[in-house]
């Protein structure tokens, strides 16, 4: 569990004293030991900690089904809901999960446009993670509907009850478009990701059926360079494309919230706090998924400590703009001077629910603060602690934004308090289990980690060792 | 359709590159490169000019915005205009959002599926290999023989002389 180690290089007299490239592989592994060691997972039958981690995983998705027919069968008020409080666990699991999209988005594409190579290992686990999560979310406002069965009556299409068509002047309605396009995108980027890794396991695996699903999905990849040249490009413009996608989805999210007169969600700080929340809940999330992995699977040449080191400081320095936006949001309910406001950011921290906002900023201002220390980026036990205590502040951050808002609105007389009921606990607990057993079934039949893109980089990084000089860093 | 090919297999890209350059400048032309990895430099070393798949990004992702605008503009404001709050019919700014996702969505799924009209991927397409290793350690370099013209002795000294492992001819549907 050591630090990446470079060996030295020995530079002649005459060459410029520069920084050693970092290196994102470790060892030397040739091109056919990268193949070996990623396809080996997929090849093996899985070890009993992946039998135990599925088990618990598959326990909690069947907890969810039965929870969610339940649910329908009897409808919302199955839920603590009521007339004072109409959202809580549900948009606040549906934020949640959205939020912990942005951050495999962030480094499939933000980081790809960028040229940080360092995304190489960890990019196709961090957008599996973001289409599973995408699809948790989407579960939520589906079942908060009432009426499930007629959650197609958002889309626009034309219709006998008019045409009546959807306000698209709604945040809500443009949700439906965010998110739909977000998943739809993210996923057609993964899959397109994964083609030439899927070729490389069709032309190796014995058993024929498997070959068969390969080289359907594979499409007939033959690694041809005129091909790698339009697909890189295609790549290049999906990043382009996914990029302002990314902080949109979010953006359009907070509006849900920033457009209404609630006081607590009526703020113009919401689009960015958002986002940096999304991105830093999302890196909490990736550090969780690939400690679990590297750990169990071995994969310790791939998802090296700086890797984890890297994602450790982004989730400090977002957690950093998240807890500014906490004080600004402080700071304008004083300096507004508006007296709904000042009352709701008092009772934030004085009121019923003020343990949630004080775990919050335990969590999500304080834990990140650690990272400050190499000694904590460099330990994995304690960066899988801290990973998991932003994953619980960013889930009470959206308590505190959804329920202590809503339960306290204008008139007294409307107050009232949220009591989450079994089923909204189940739920909760339930949709971990269909984003768990999801990525457990991804990392077992398909390759958690870019064959080809780890290749490449081990190729350039071993050039520019070789030239002992720093590589360009191309991704 | 199978044609003849001049296949050399080499183990490393530095010398697929080299092999690249050199046949080039005996004015031999490349049929294809194959390699498990996007090597870099080879569009320069195999003189493929830049893809005009971001046209196909620009023009679709323009449609797309525009298809949006129309969308949301002919259903509340022509088709059937309803009072939400006092808002005009027209809010043009609040179809911002609508229009830019739709804008991003039919952009991104026409460039793919460009992208696997012009590489010719399907699914289930039959893999047509010029070396089985290419999508795993191998690369190789692949010329074809046209006609007559094509001095075969020549191309095969210069692909030996650049470090080839293996050369064959072969005949396949590449």
């Amino acid at each position: 569990m050591s630090a990446t180690t470079i060996p030295e290089i020995s530079t002649s007299g005459e060459e410029p004293q520069v920084l050693r490239p970092p290196r994102w592989v470790e060892g030397n592994p040739s091109l056919q030991q990268i193949t070996d060691e990623i396809a080996r997972p997929l090849e093996m039958r899985p070890g009993k900690a992946w039998w135990i981690c599925f088990g618990i995983a598959f326990a909690a998705l069947l907890n969810l089904v039965g929870m969610v027919t339940y649910l329908i069968a009897n409808g919302i008020g199955v839920w603590g809901l009521n007339s004072s409080v109409g959202w809580a666990f549900d948009i606040t699991n549906f934020v949640f999960w959205v939020g912990i999209g942005h951050a495999g988005t962030l480094i499939s594409a933000i980081l790809l446009l960028f040229r940080q190579r360092w995304r190489t290992s960890i990019n196709r686990s961090a957008e599996a993670m973001t289409i599973f999560a995408v699809a948790c979310a989407g579960l939520f406002p589906a079942i908060h509907m009432g009426r499930p069965w007629d959650a197609f009556f958002i889309l626009p299409y034309p219709n006998q009850r008019g045409p009546l068509w959807p306000n698209f002047r709604s945040p809500l309605v443009w949700d439906v478009f965010a998110i739909n396009t977000y998943f739809t995108i993210s996923l057609v980027f993964w899959y397109l990701g994964m083609i030439p890794d899927l070729a490389t396991l069709r032309d190796r695996v014995t058993n024929r059926s498997r070959r068969f699903v390969f080289r359907l999905l594979s499409l007939g990849w033959n690694g041809s360079h005129r091909t790698w040249a339009r697909y890189e490009s295609v790549s290049l413009i999906l990043a382009g494309l996914a990029t302002p996608l990314v902080i949109s989805v979010h953006t359009i999210v907070s509006m849900d919230f920033a457009t209404s007169v609630i006081p607590g969600w009526h703020a113009t700080i919401f689009p960015p706090y958002f986002v940096a929340g999304a991105i830093y809940s999302g890196f909490g999330m990736v550090l969780t998924l690939l400690i679990i992995t590297r750990q169990t699977m071995h994969m310790e040449r791939y998802i090296t400590m700086a890797h984890l080191d890297k994602m450790a400081k982004v989730t400090m320095f977002t957690g950093m703009i998240v807890s500014y936006a906490y004080a600004t949001e402080f700071f304008s309910a004083w300096y507004r001077g508006e007296f709904y406001e000042r009352y709701h950011f008092i009772n934030r921290v004085t009121g019923p629910y003020a343990w949630c906002f004080y775990l919050m900023v335990l969590c999500n201002v304080v834990t990140p603060q650690l990272l400050w220390f190499k000694k904590i980026r460099l330990n994995v036990a304690a960066l899988f602690v801290v990973s998991i205590l932003v994953n619980i502040g960013m889930w009470f951050e959206r308590f505190v934004i959804i329920v202590v808002s809503l339960h306290r609105s204008f008139l007294p007389s409307s107050w009232g308090m949220f009591y989450p009921t079994a089923i909204d606990v189940g739920i909760l607990v339930g949709v971990f289990g269909l984003f768990f057993a999801c990525f457990l079934l991804f990392i077992r039949f398909l390759p958690m980690i870019s064959i080809w893109e780890i290749k490449g980089v081990v190729r350039s990084d071993s050039t520019s060792q070789a030239a002992g000089r720093g590589g360009i860093a191309h991704a | 359709m199978r044609r003849n090919f001049l296949v050399a297999v080499f183990p490393d890209e530095e010398r697929l590159m080299q092999a690249v350059y050199l046949v080039r400048e005996e004015k031999f032309r490349i049929y294809d490169v194959y390699a498990p990895y996007p090597v870099h430099g080879m569009d320069e070393a195999m003189g493929i000019r830049r893809s005009r798949l971001p046209w196909v990004a620009l023009v679709f992702g323009g449609l797309g915005l525009l298809f949006g605008l129309f969308l949301q503009f002919y259903t509340v404001v022509l088709d059937w205009p309803m009072n939400v709050g006092g808002k005009p019919d027209n809010s043009t700014l609040a179809f911002v959002p609508i229009s830019f996702e739709l804008a991003v969505l039919i952009g991104g799924l026409a460039t793919v599926a460009a992208l696997f009209v012009r590489a010719r991927l399907y699914p289930g397409k039959r893999e047509c290999l010029s070396e089985p290793g290419v999508t795993n350690d191998s690369f190789a370099l692949v010329l074809r023989q046209r006609d007559a013209s094509f001095d075969l002795s020549r191309a095969r000294l210069l692909l030996e002389e650049s470090g080839a492992d293996r050369i064959e001819e072969k005949a396949a549907a590449l």
